[in-house]
């Protein structure tokens, strides 16, 4: 077997891992990256992306089935039908060209991809089984970049009426009845595109409600628009496993044992890292729980070998393994790269949408204040029928620094930039309440929440 | 923990104010008690002033050249020990950033007025600043191009105050750092420089020409040997803090004072050492008592007072008669008495003291002994490394009347007294 050898090899090319060789390949390093799918990871193939599409489908059904009703607008419409085949064709679409921009980039900046399932000899050696039989790669730094995947519930393995998000986002019929196990945001976000689309659809949480992250009042409004959509919801409850026959779910709660009819059980329980199963274990990493314990360079225990992403914990996020990418790769390149982000914004795609930037109220800091402007006093909300919602900002009593941003509306989600930009550039209350926001934006909330935190609010 | 002051102790009769001569420790470090923190200057002396506590640095009173009142605030040292009986136990409230004004009117961006690079404008944010630039575990608050810019210029952000709202650290406060001279390492920071030119006539006289005449003297007559040699201190070290910590009312124990008495067992069994050679007149002269010259750095020059009888002395007198004696010195009061006289000479730089010296032998005295600087250092003890105080003493002997043989026995027989401090004691 010939050995190749490069300077970096990345193991996983989702977000973190094909942003890292895109960044090794520009600044110059001999960079390989082992992906055994597709490139794109969990986030372009079965997640962020298929999702949205997904939501948006189903938001545009959603839509046009209210105008066949009656509705202020004035618009009226037969009922509208969805052939589910060509919605997921589509979504298909775009997750193949989005997949094949990151391989165009990747052979633009110089890096290669090699396909196949790596399996980790040691610290400086992987061996690939490639479709053309197995190649061994040596090189001088490696990164561990493979992500993590849907966790299984022992009571509820995965097959058959039993899916996890991947399934679920490629289901070729609408099933009547779905159940998800899990009311986290994926739970949700899927579990509200299908109830919009027609499913009959249940949200089992063992919590005692919905996003437990998030405080109460946050998922206030997602609580009702749920229960608007027709979702019922089983906090406090448990499932315990599918009928004999496989098609109910029984629950357990405070109320007893109960059985829910379900066509489809989604199981969204969390997620867990990818680190069994290709050697990584033979390398005796430092952990962090389940996870690959790293420094502020992402550099694990082992000398030359870095991670990023999902395997190096919480938070699961594309955009968080993106920026880990970008600092190995400079770091590796010789620049001053590290990990000093103030903070990471967090998005739920459900109706409405959430936002978290920074510091969250239940994060225990003295002399902290909150202010909170809601979008029923936004005039571009009420225009868009979606008045529900609004922007908090938590900020320090003394200086007006702001500390965390949070939202909670439709099409908040666009706003997260702006958060995330305020914080990490150390914004005050009156940075933000002395920059003009455009009128008629749902951006003016913003700057009104600063202006109600410094006690001058002008429209409320 | 305590935060608390060691103040500017009462260094001399009359002494009101005294000037910084030399900060020995910077904010961060960690001291333990005795060791030296500063050194004040008088008008009649610069004393060396110890720590009263153990613990971590966290503020200094100003900089070197800065005149502080008898009484006054030295450092503050965050420490587990409770404040020193007699002196006012005040624990410091941490110097946090003083809140500031209201919201309300804040003054117009100091930073406006200088648009241009002023060339060595003293920077307006940095000198004032009392310790740290934030609480202790506070992040520095930057925007991500201030913390990259910081980052390529090798710039610790947690060092650096920050002027802007809510104590960001701007682009401007980068600026002001960057354009310091004299810290500023960065490779493009040449500004400023210039090529200078003219001589400046020094003459030679008093004091200053006797020194001259005298090493010369010894360095033209004296084929001198000079033997290095490692010393393990950590004993030596032990029992002196162990004395030091019962010490009373007693003068603070030095190394010098170990050093001379170390010397003067020495030369019990190496009489030869303790001797005048007469060149001149062609005999060597050993003498019975050991009169010990203690080389001394005062603002004229090099004066060598002597301590005399050192073989009849305890610790604590020589350590006494040492601070009287440099006192003397210092001051320019020492009497001719107190000058001349020494058989055999000790030297020291102090903590300046270097790996090794070759020290110029005091004619007509045959033998000199350099003390080094004492370091901890990993020492290898068979099976693994251990740390252990070590000090280097380098030694200097007149060839024409004391072979290398005899040289490095004597040597030899300083380590060993030295490394065990209970065979100084001992009697022979």
């Amino acid at each position: 077997m010939k050995t190749e050898s490069c300077t970096l090899l990345i193991i996983g090319a989702g977000p973190g891992g094909y942003v890292c060789g895109i960044r090794a390949g520009q600044l110059g390093l001999d960079t390989i990256v082992v992906e055994g799918d597709r490139p794109g990871g969990t986030c372009l193939n079965v997640g962020c992306i298929p999702s949205k599409a997904l939501i948006h489908a189903a938001d545009e059904f959603a839509k046009v089935s209210q105008f066949a009703g009656d509705n202020e607008l004035g618009i009226s419409t037969t009922a509208p039908r969805i052939d589910l085949a060509r919605t997921l064709a589509w979504k298909d679409g775009i997750v193949k060209r989005l997949t094949g921009g990151v391989s165009s980039l990747l052979k633009k900046s110089g890096t290669r991809v090699v396909s196949g399932t790596a399996r980790i000899l040691d610290g400086k050696t992987v061996e690939v089984a490639t479709r053309d039989g197995p190649r061994r790669i040596s090189c001088e730094h490696m990164v561990i970049a493979t992500g993590s995947k849907p966790l299984e519930l022992p009571a509820l393995p995965f097959g058959g009426p039993v899916i996890s998000s991947t399934e679920a986002l490629d289901l070729q019929e609408l099933p009547k009845r779905l159940t998800v196990v899990g009311g986290g945001y994926i739970g949700l976000e899927i579990g509200t595109a299908l109830a919009k689309l027609g499913a009959e659809v249940t949200v089992v949480e063992a919590a005692d409600r919905i996003l437990p992250q998030y405080d109460a009042e946050l998922t206030k409004p997602v609580m009702a628009r749920l229960a608007a959509l027709g979702i019922t919801l089983h906090l406090s409850a448990r499932a315990s496993g599918l009928t004999d026959e496989g098609r109910a779910l029984t629950v357990e709660s405070a109320e007893g044992r109960q059985e829910i009819a379900a066509d489809k059980v989604l199981v969204t329980v969390g997620r867990a890292p990818v680190t069994r199963g290709f050697g990584l274990q033979d390398l005796g990493l430092t952990m962090n729980g389940e996870f690959l314990a790293i420094d502020d360079r992402c550099a694990t225990s082992m000398r030359g070998v870095y991670a990023i992403g999902d395997v190096t914990g919480d938070p699961m996020l594309a955009h968080r393994a993106m920026a880990q990418g970008v600092i190995v790769a400079e770091h590796l390149a010789g620049q001053p790269a590290l990990w000093d982000k103030h903070a990471i914004p967090a998005v739920c795609f459900t109706d409405p949408e959430i936002v978290t930037v920074g510091q969250l109220p239940g994060d225990a800091a003295a002399d902290v204040q909150t202010a909170v402007f809601p979008f029923a006093a936004n005039g571009r909300s009420l225009t868009v029928e979606r008045s529900d919602g609004f922007v908090r900002i938590l900020h320090a009593a003394d200086t007006g620094l702001v500390l965390g941003i949070q939202a909670v509306g439709a099409g908040v989600s666009e706003l997260a930039g702006e958060f995330a930009l305020a914080i990490e550039m150390g914004a005050t209350l009156t940075d933000i309440a002395e920059t003009i926001h455009a009128h008629p934006t749902l951006s003016e909330t913003v700057q009104e929440t600063a202006l109600k935190g410094l006690g001058r609010a002008l429209h409320i | 923990m305590n935060i608390l002051s060691v103040k500017l102790p009462d260094v001399g009769e009359g002494v009101t104010e005294a000037e910084l001569a030399e900060w020995t420790v910077k904010v961060g470090d960690i001291v333990k008690e005795d060791d030296v923190i500063a050194a004040v200057m008088t008008d009649k002396a610069t004393v060396e002033i110890p720590s009263l506590y153990d613990g971590r640095i966290t503020w200094l009173a100003g900089e070197v050249g800065d005149v502080l009142a008898v009484g006054s605030d030295l450092v503050r040292i965050e420490t587990e020990a409770e404040a020193v009986a007699g002196d006012t136990p005040e624990p410091i409230a941490e110097p946090a950033p003083d809140p500031g004004p209201d919201p309300a009117p804040e003054p117009p961006s100091e930073t406006a007025e200088a648009p241009a690079p002023a060339p060595r404008k003293p920077a307006p944010a940095t000198p004032a600043q009392p310790g740290p630039p934030r609480a202790e575990g506070q992040a520095p608050l930057a925007s991500p191009s201030v913390r990259a810019r910081a980052r390529q210029g090798g710039l610790d952000l947690r060092q650096v105050p920050g002027t802007g709202p809510a104590g960001r650290i701007t682009h401007d406060d980068l600026d002001t750092l960057f354009a310091q001279p004299p810290r500023g390492r960065q490779p493009g920071a040449a500004a400023g420089r210039a090529k200078r030119s003219g001589t400046e006539e020094i003459k030679v006289i008093g004091m200053r020409r006797k020194i001259a005449e005298r090493m010369a003297l010894a360095n033209q007559r004296i084929p001198h040997i000079t033997v290095v040699e490692e010393v393990d201190v950590t004993a030596l070290e032990d029992l002196r803090t162990r004395m030091n910590a019962t010490r009373g009312d007693r003068p603070k124990l030095t190394v010098l004072p170990l050093v001379a008495a170390a010397l003067a067992r020495a030369v019990v069994d190496h009489p030869e050492m303790n001797a005048h050679y007469m060149d001149d007149e062609g005999h060597v002269l050993r003498h019975a008592g050991v009169h010990v010259g203690m080389a001394t750095m005062t603002e004229a020059g090099l004066v060598v007072p002597v301590l005399r009888h050192v073989e009849a002395l305890g610790l604590f007198e020589i350590a006494a008669e040492i601070a009287r004696l440099s006192e003397a010195a210092r001051a320019g009061k020492a009497g001719r008495d107190e000058l001349t006289g020494s058989t055999i000479t000790i030297t020291s730089l102090g903590p300046l003291g270097a790996l090794a010296t070759t020290p110029i032998i005091n004619h007509p005295e045959v033998a000199i002994l350099g003390i080094n600087k004492m370091a901890t250092r990993p020492m290898w003890d068979g099976s693994q490394f251990v740390p252990r105080k070590m000090m280097n003493i380098s030694a200097s002997f007149d060839h024409r009347v004391i072979d290398g043989w005899d040289a490095a026995v004597f040597v030899q027989r300083m380590k060993t007294l030295l490394e065990t401090p209970a065979l100084i004691f001992v009697e022979a």
